[in-house]
């Protein structure tokens, strides 16, 4: 029987990290899961290497997952790290620097030997030269324990070792008096043809725990509570799951069968992998011979009725801009997801960045208006999509949705609704046509939306394409008068969509007053622990998150103007607050960080302080 | 082969002119792509299909105007793109016959990689593809099918690039059905055109189409009455390969190789290689026929169905994943996905 100590900890942030082969990502989120279950609130937040399989033991194949578990309100992956585990030297390299002063350092002793002391550049072992004094270094040698707890099991060296990261899953289990039951299930489940691995794997976890459990070195363990939560049921969600749901929803409310034309790039790969599963949804997914291919196949399926959707990231964005243009000029429906990476070029493909709103605004040949949306958190992927589907097919326009590596990879606990609970999507297509009736393809409703006119439908053949038409005839027309017109009218239209969204409002803080911090998109869980720490140290500062960017909700300007300051938080070089200098004529004031990082609650909240000085 | 006689009666009795539209058509006075809009107005009828249910799909060039001066559905897309819009419409809707309309520089230069793709994945589609060796939307640079040191406004001096094979290229991308026409010969434009429509797969039509603007007479030797009966090789399913002013002239294989033969030298129909357009080696080899030339041979260019062959259609193998996973699992049910695997309740 353990006779150790429990300390209660309000929130805890761990740091899994090791070589890509660790499995640091499945260890991560099998904590999470068992987190979630538990009843904490959660933020999590993966950090691959970009590339697949770097050498073993260098600091550029260091895999990391972040996560952040509390009994109060969790907003982001968290700051600094309370515990890190590092199954080898550049591991511990590469996040020493972000492990708080005094926190726990879980070192595997094995991964500090004099070959990944050199491949990780360490000249000393940073475990025995006092580099990690002021630090709580537990060192456990996991690798021979491992091969210990599976000695009699018919392995190889190699198999057993691969079980390491299910060693310090229990370990970490016992330390957070967490049950192993999630983990017991999942292996079980996962090897159920192949008892070796799975008993090898439930060996290693066990011993982990009583490890923890057994061994005189730790007089402390850890409780953190149950968080107070919203009553209903959750369940743990990641950006880009959330994302495909949402298009799955979609589809569904509104009665449209759901194509999505993608090319596999990061991060938006998971979407394609995610909905190619929900055939008996009706769901058709093509994986295109490239980006242009991809939105192309969209608008094809959307010209015949389907909710066409294309995902990508930035440089497929950047193929696919022409497309989008054409697909302005056909007024048809169509969802383009942007899951942004840090650029430009191949820039930054795992790490993320919020650099494309431009780009998404603006950057297209011609005046080529398109209502954008930007996601704020992994959950909130789902309501976003869901928005911009009943945007596209309502008002007869492709829509853009942002989110970003950060939130497509990182996750949270959603409770999510039931089909129910979620709008219809209106949708019509326009009706057969006797007796030789024109049809006019341009003629518009109140929106300034024009009819969808799908083939096969009697009397409504007709032509579209890229080039200039008049409006009501869809005819092609080279006039003067007419392209100003219809410049115009297709920005009006765009426009129109403000009618139909909610007005905005403040996340939280007063109505009036000295700052508005403005965010958009995944900067959410940075901002709003931000604000709230100020808030409660009794700071007057407001936030607001914006969801639509294009067009932006109508009394945006007058909220605006309530305040002195506004503060506008971006993982860019400056790019919203350009749009909103523009549009509203307020010296708005820009944060950027652009490392292909989250903005961290302690700079934000530093950098507030000397606004408010 | 497909035989043009088992073409069903029209369901609704349509003729060419219901399918002109009210715009006036554009083209240079004298374009071969009058001649191509005539003979697929002409064909449209005898499809036995209702007008909604033909989709044209062009991109971009002289020949991708082609649907504004069709009526049924259409869309005039984007450069070198209508071959992956229509893959996503025919994904969706495979009940549509979906025509794509495209040229040289269209089909094989800014959208070389979407047209290989397209035959590849065997969507069943009809690629009409006007081939008049030039780009003349743009005025007149050579295109990848000029021939090489051709004089052109972007190449003063001639052009460097080698050519593509079109056809070997179709061949090359297991295309289902490859063939080649051409403007000046309605009744064999026809012809191909029906059995384009009715070969079920990815089906590709060279059509040779002359520009009299910015590259006149590029084909004229054939199709020309002087000059047309020696270049020309007519292909017919089971027949033997013979071309000639009085059908003298013959193929005939030694070995892998062709030969041009006399049959006034001694050789007889029976000596000559029989088209059989199911076998991909023999359409490999007509594929690379004309470019055996030399000035000691004297190859004939084929006309007519080079290559056929049945293989499942993207969207029937694509639609039956969805009808099997349906039967499978039944229809997806939104709240149990909306659930996932684990879920716990705060109260």
């Amino acid at each position: 029987m353990s006779t150790k100590n429990f300390e209660v900890l309000e929130e805890v942030v761990i740091k899994f990290a090791g070589d890509s082969g660790d499995g640091m990502q499945l260890t991560g989120g099998q904590f999470t899961n068992t987190a979630a279950l538990f009843g904490n609130d959660l933020g999590t937040f993966p950090d691959f290497p970009a590339e697949i399989r770097a050498p073993i033991g260098t600091v550029a194949g260091v895999s990391g997952y972040q996560l952040n578990f509390g009994s109060k309100e969790i907003y982001t992956p968290g700051d600094k790290c309370d515990v890190l585990v590092a199954m080898n030297s550049a591991a511990l390299k590469v996040n020493l620097f972000n492990l708080k002063k005094g926190g726990i350092i879980i070192a595997n002793t094995s991964g500090f030997d004099l070959k990944n002391l050199k491949l990780s550049g360490y000249d000393k072992n940073p475990l025995d030269d006092g580099t990690l004094d002021g630090y709580n270094l537990i060192k456990v040698d996991v690798t021979r324990m491992t091969r210990e707890a599976t000695e009699d099991i018919q392995l190889g060296v190699k198999e057993k070792d691969r079980c390491k990261n299910m060693f310090v899953l229990g370990f970490l289990y016992w330390m957070f008096d967490r049950p192993m039951e999630n983990t017991i299930n999942f292996i079980t489940k996962k090897f159920a043809k192949q008892d070796d691995v799975k008993e090898a794997n439930l060996r290693a976890l066990k011993a982990g725990y009583h490890y923890g459990d057994t061994t005189e070195t730790f007089t402390t363990r850890y409780h953190v509570e149950k968080a107070k939560m919203e009553p209903g049921t959750y369940r743990n969600i990641m950006g880009n799951q959330a994302l495909s749901l949402g298009l799955v929803a979609a589809s569904q409310k509104s009665g449209l069968p759901l194509f999505l034309g993608a090319y596999p790039i990061t991060p938006a790969s998971d979407i394609l992998h995610e909905l190619a599963k929900f055939k008996n949804f009706g769901i058709r997914t093509y994986q295109a011979e490239d980006e242009i291919a991809a939105i192309c196949s969209a608008i094809g399926a959307s010209f015949g009725g389907s909710l066409g959707v294309t995902t990508t990231s930035g440089p497929g964005m950047a193929l696919k801009l022409e497309a989008m243009g054409l697909a302005v000029m056909l007024e048809i429906p169509l969802v383009i997801c942007d899951i942004q990476r840090g650029g430009p070029s191949t820039g930054l493909p795992t790490k993320t960045e919020q650099a494309d709103l431009l780009h998404a605004l603006y950057g297209r040949n011609g005046e080529c208006p398109m209502p954008v949306l930007a996601a704020r958190s992994p959950a909130d992927c789902f309501d976003t999509v869901l928005e911009a589907a009943r945007i596209a097919i309502q008002h007869m326009t492709p829509v853009i949705l942002l989110s970003d590596g950060y939130i497509a990879n990182g996750a949270e606990p959603w409770r999510f609704p039931s089909g129910n609970d979620l709008r219809e999507i209106k949708t019509s297509f326009a009706k057969p046509m006797e007796n030789g009736e024109k049809f006019m393809p341009y003629a518009r409703d109140e929106k300034l939306a024009r009819p969808w006119a799908i083939p096969g439908t009697r009397g409504l053949e007709h032509r579209i394409g890229g080039l200039e038409k008049q409006n009501i005839t869809g005819n092609i027309s080279y006039e003067p008068e007419n392209h100003e017109f219809m410049v115009k009218l297709r920005e009006e239209k765009v426009e129109l969509v403000a009618d139909y969204i909610p007005l905005q409002s403040l996340d939280s803080g007063p109505e009036k007053g000295e700052l508005l911090v403005l965010g958009w998109g995944g900067t959410y869980g940075s901002i709003k622990a931000s604000v709230k720490e100020l808030q409660d140290e009794g700071y007057k500062v407001a936030h607001a998150h914006l969801r639509y960017l294009k067009p932006f909700p109508k009394n945006l300007g007058e909220l605006l103007h309530n305040y002195d300051k506004v503060l506008v938080p971006e993982i860019n070089n400056g790019q919203l607050v350009k749009v909103i200098r523009d549009k509203f004529m307020i010296p708005a004031i820009p944060f950027n960080k652009i490392q292909g990082l989250p903005i961290m609650k302690a700079e934000l909240v530093n950098s507030i302080k000397s606004l408010l000085a | 082969m497909i035989d043009s006689s088992t073409v069903t009666e029209p369901v609704v009795k349509l003729t060419a002119k219901d399918f002109q539209t009210d715009q006036d058509v554009r083209w240079c006075p004298g374009c071969g792509d009058y001649s191509i809009l005539k003979q697929v107005h002409t064909i449209l009828p005898q499809l036995g299909l209702k007008k909604e249910d033909l989709v044209f799909i062009s991109g971009i060039g002289c020949s991708s105007r082609f649907p504004y001066y069709t009526d049924t559905f259409g869309m005039h897309s984007i450069h070198g793109r209508a071959t992956a819009v229509a893959s996503g419409l025919k994904a969706t809707r495979p009940e549509l016959s979906v025509w794509i309309v495209t040229g040289d520089g269209d089909a094989l230069s800014i959208g070389g990689n979407h047209f290989i793709h397209l035959m590849r994945r065997n969507f069943d589609v009809n690629v009409l593809m006007f081939n008049n060796q030039i780009y003349g939307l743009t005025k007149g640079q050579y295109s990848p099918t000029s021939e090489v040191n051709k004089i052109t406004k972007s190449t003063p001096y001639g052009s460097v690039d080698h050519p593509f094979n079109p056809i070997a290229l179709a061949l090359g991308s297991d295309a289902t059905f490859v063939a080649r026409s051409m403007d000046r010969d309605p009744a064999h434009l026809q012809q191909m055109l029906l059995q384009t429509w009715k070969h079920k797969g990815a089906s590709f039509l060279e059509i040779y189409q002359n520009c009299n603007i910015y590259n006149d007479q590029a084909f004229e030797l054939f199709t020309e009455k002087g000059t047309k009966k020696m270049n020309d090789l007519f292909m017919v399913e089971g027949q033997p390969l013979i071309f000639g002013n009085n059908d003298e002239m013959g193929i005939r294989l030694d070995g892998f190789t062709p030969q041009v033969v006399n049959l006034n030298d001694g050789f007889s129909k029976d000596d000559l290689m029989v088209h059989q357009p199911k076998d991909i080696n023999k359409a490999m080899i007509l594929s690379r026929l004309y470019e055996m030339n030399d000035s000691e041979h004297h190859f004939p260019k084929p006309f007519g169905v080079f290559y056929v062959k049945d293989r499942d259609t993207y969207e029937d193998v694509m639609n039956g994943q969805v009808e099997a996973a349906l039967a499978k699992m039944g229809t997806g049910d939104l709240d149990k996905l909306l659930r996932g695997k684990e879920t716990w309740t705060v109260v």
